[in-house]
């Protein structure tokens, strides 16, 4: 059905989600190819989030979500047994809905990452906080200033400071949860320019709810919908599933499903 | 009659508003003047306190003296030599200042008579005496012994001290506040004139250097608070040290680790928080079964870190209740970026939790400590001294602090104490100040590092 053209990254195979053993997202398998950004859609509550969480593990933190299925990474699954879900995390970084940096300088921010892997010698550190910033585009506005705390740049430069933190790590792949739905449409403008910049080196995940942005910056893109069911006692189960998967250009001009032609119109969301 | 057109519905309708409007005004006024009588009730309060007490520190004293320096000595006495100052003792005090010997070297006479056969020797291992008065009992010493023997064993502010006390007879025989004195000198005067007619009238401020670095007496122009000033800051540092790690410990671990979901920690949980209600005095009876006789081994009985102990399990839940509000208002985003980063469970809380918790954490901090300054029912209880001389060295010397001598003097007979006791009063509460200010300081640091 899909064309695959190069190597994945990531693979999911049969993953579902659950929260305190209520299911949340039921069975996604989709591939995540290298150097590609593949964009997550669909309405509020269809656990694109949810799905994105699980790959990098973060879901763990979450008392009572537990996740079945696997996610493939290099031919590993990151819910085998002697996985460690802090190298996994190192791995696959994230960029968070809202811009999140930490109450310390810009300097400090970039340089947290690698001072957790022990690294404590400053010119080493020097070096790849520099890197990191010219590589989230925020080193011009920034570079005079490195003691200035994180918390006082605009919505937009903290968003790129957190991507900054993000690759200062060398992830292979950058998850992003909406990171553009805080910002204004320049800030957002730039941020993706970033994407298009970033997936030369890493491969990309991105979960949004502007459908524009999927189809201007994505190259595959995973519809999720949900599905309802009547419960015993009266009470309505929800859960998301993935609807459709394709090359983005294909999904939106083409949709297989007529729910995700209707989504694409906007007749719901 | 005609129904009302809309227009004057609409009319009687405000006219209806504009009248509750008034009264609904007039029930938020009659609150803010409450509000404002409860604040200036406060004021009226702390002021008449500061009143009470710096009208006891201030004031004037009639001093009298049996014996004029003058006909002591051609010189005032503070230019004496030690050497001089002690025959000056010897030589005028009730069987060659023997009993001086005996009370303020040799521990009071039920020391002295449990030991008779002991040598001075004996009975001061730490003083450098020379051989021929080191072998000597109390009864066998000649007037030149006692004269070297004071030398060697006090300095010269000592001999000086008792040489004011004991032979010159410096005694205050009366005390008038600074209201009195400054409105009622006539007064005072006359009565002076009528009861002591060797007295001397003189301003006095009880908080002095003077009470700042003398140790206790019996007698009040000589005593101070440096015994008790001292014992409270060790009180207060070694509580700090117990009580902070512990607590912030335990509410690190309530927070972090605990899962919330078993029986045993909402039990402990509940717990924490029922202790911060209990009573002091009931820690001072824990204190005193634990660590006053069960740890006696460790701890030597009524000291300084048994104290210390007790304080700080007084102060424990204070300190972990406010510690883990603070780790909780830690915003989960802060969280999740550090973990997406790849840090460890304990690396997250080390590097971002715990600094953005500290200034609720040292908020709590201050709270315990300001409590710990004040109390004085758990260190009755456990049996902190009050009447001490020594200043406490080590973590289990003998101590007292300054509320309890507070509560000494106030119950003592003569105005005089309760005006020193005063002075004790502002003492505490600079010290309580101080400490709460640096606290506060460090807070305002840590905020300032977490925001823009």
């Amino acid at each position: 059905m899909i064309t695959t053209n190069g190597a994945t990254a990531l693979d999911l195979r049969h993953v579902k989600v659950f929260y305190n053993e209520k299911l949340a997202v039921d069975d996604v398998s989709i591939p995540v190819y290298k150097n590609k950004i593949t964009a997550f859609i669909g309405p509020s509550g269809c656990g694109k989030s949810t799905v994105l969480r699980s790959i990098n593990r973060m879901n763990d933190l979450i008392p009572g979500a537990r996740v079945e299925g696997q996610v493939l990474y290099h031919n590993k699954n990151l819910y085998g047994d002697n996985v460690d879900p802090v190298e996994v995390r190192r791995r696959i970084g994230m960029v968070f809905q809202k811009p999140n940096p930490f109450p310390k300088s810009i300097y400090d921010n970039v340089a947290y990452g690698p001072r957790l892997l022990g690294i404590r010698d400053k010119r080493t550190l020097d070096e790849i906080v520099e890197r990191s910033i010219k590589g989230a585009y925020l080193w011009d506005e920034v570079k005079g200033d490195l003691k200035k705390s994180g918390l006082a740049l605009s919505g937009g430069q903290q968003q790129r400071l957190c991507i900054a933190r993000t690759i200062a790590v060398e992830p292979d792949v950058i998850l992003m949860d909406e990171p553009a739905s805080a910002l204004d449409p320049i800030a957002t403008q730039a941020i993706e320019e970033l994407m298009k910049e970033l997936v030369k080196q890493y491969t990309i995940v991105i979960v949004t709810h502007n459908m524009q942005q999927a189809q201007r910056v994505s190259d595959y893109t995973a519809f999720y919908s949900i599905r309802k069911a009547e419960e015993s006692g009266g009470q309505e189960r929800r859960w998301g599933v993935l609807g459709e998967y394709a090359p983005t250009d294909q999904l939106f001009s083409n949709p297989k499903s007529e729910e995700t032609e209707r989504y694409i119109r906007g007749e719901f969301g | 009659m005609m129904e009302p057109t809309p227009a004057q519905e609409r009319i009687k309708d405000e006219q209806a508003f504009a009248h509750g409007l008034a009264s609904r005004h007039l029930r938020g006024l009659v609150w803010e003047r409450f509000f404002q009588a409860a604040i200036a009730i406060g004021i009226i309060a702390l002021l008449a306190l500061m009143f009470n007490v710096v009208n006891r520190i201030f004031g004037v004293i009639a001093v009298q003296e049996a014996i004029h320096p003058s006909e002591l000595s051609d010189v005032p006495l503070e230019e004496l030599t030690p050497d001089q100052l002690s025959a000056l003792l010897v030589e005028h005090l009730p069987s060659g200042a023997r009993v001086l010997v005996r009370d303020s070297l040799l521990g009071g006479a039920d020391n002295y008579n449990a030991n008779r056969t002991l040598t001075m020797g004996e009975f001061l291992p730490g003083v450098a005496l020379p051989e021929a008065v080191a072998q000597l009992t109390l009864t066998d010493l000649q007037p030149e012994n006692t004269q070297t023997l004071l030398v060697a064993a006090m300095d010269k502010n000592t001999l000086l001290e008792e040489a004011y006390s004991q032979v010159v007879g410096r005694d205050v025989v009366g005390s008038w506040p600074l209201t009195e004195a400054l409105f009622n000198r006539a007064a005072i005067e006359a009565e002076v004139a009528a009861n002591y007619p060797n007295a001397t009238l003189q301003w006095n401020n009880w908080l002095d250097g003077q009470f700042l670095v003398d140790s206790m007496s019996n007698t009040p122009a000589n005593t101070g608070i440096r015994t008790a000033f001292l014992g409270t800051i060790w009180v207060l540092v070694l509580t700090l040290l117990v009580a902070f790690p512990l607590g912030v410990g335990t509410a690190i671990y309530l927070e972090e680790y605990a899962t919330g979901d078993n029986w045993l920690e909402r039990f402990i949980e509940t717990n924490i928080r029922n202790l911060a209600g209990v009573p002091s005095i009931i820690y001072g009876l824990l204190g005193l079964a634990i660590f006053v006789r069960a740890l006696e081994g460790i701890t030597q009985g009524r000291t300084l870190i048994s104290a210390a102990l007790t304080m700080a399990l007084l102060i424990l839940p204070v300190i972990i209740i406010n510690a883990q509000e603070a780790i909780r208002a830690v915003p989960p985003s802060i969280r999740e970026a550090s973990y997406g980063l790849g840090a460890t469970k304990w690396q997250t809380i080390w590097n971002q939790v715990l600094p953005a918790a500290m200034p609720g954490i040292l908020t709590g901090t201050i709270l315990g400590m300001s409590r710990a300054i004040g109390e004085t029912a758990p260190l009755i209880i456990i049996g902190a001294a009050t009447f001490i001389v020594k200043d406490p060295t080590s973590a289990v010397s003998k101590f007292t602090v300054i509320p309890i001598q507070i509560y000494n003097w106030a119950k003592q007979p003569g105005g005089q104490f309760q005006d020193i006791a005063a002075a004790g009063i502002v003492l505490l509460l600079i010290v309580l100040l101080l400490f709460n200010a640096t606290a506060i300081i460090l807070r305002q640091r840590f905020r300032r590092n977490l925001s823009a």
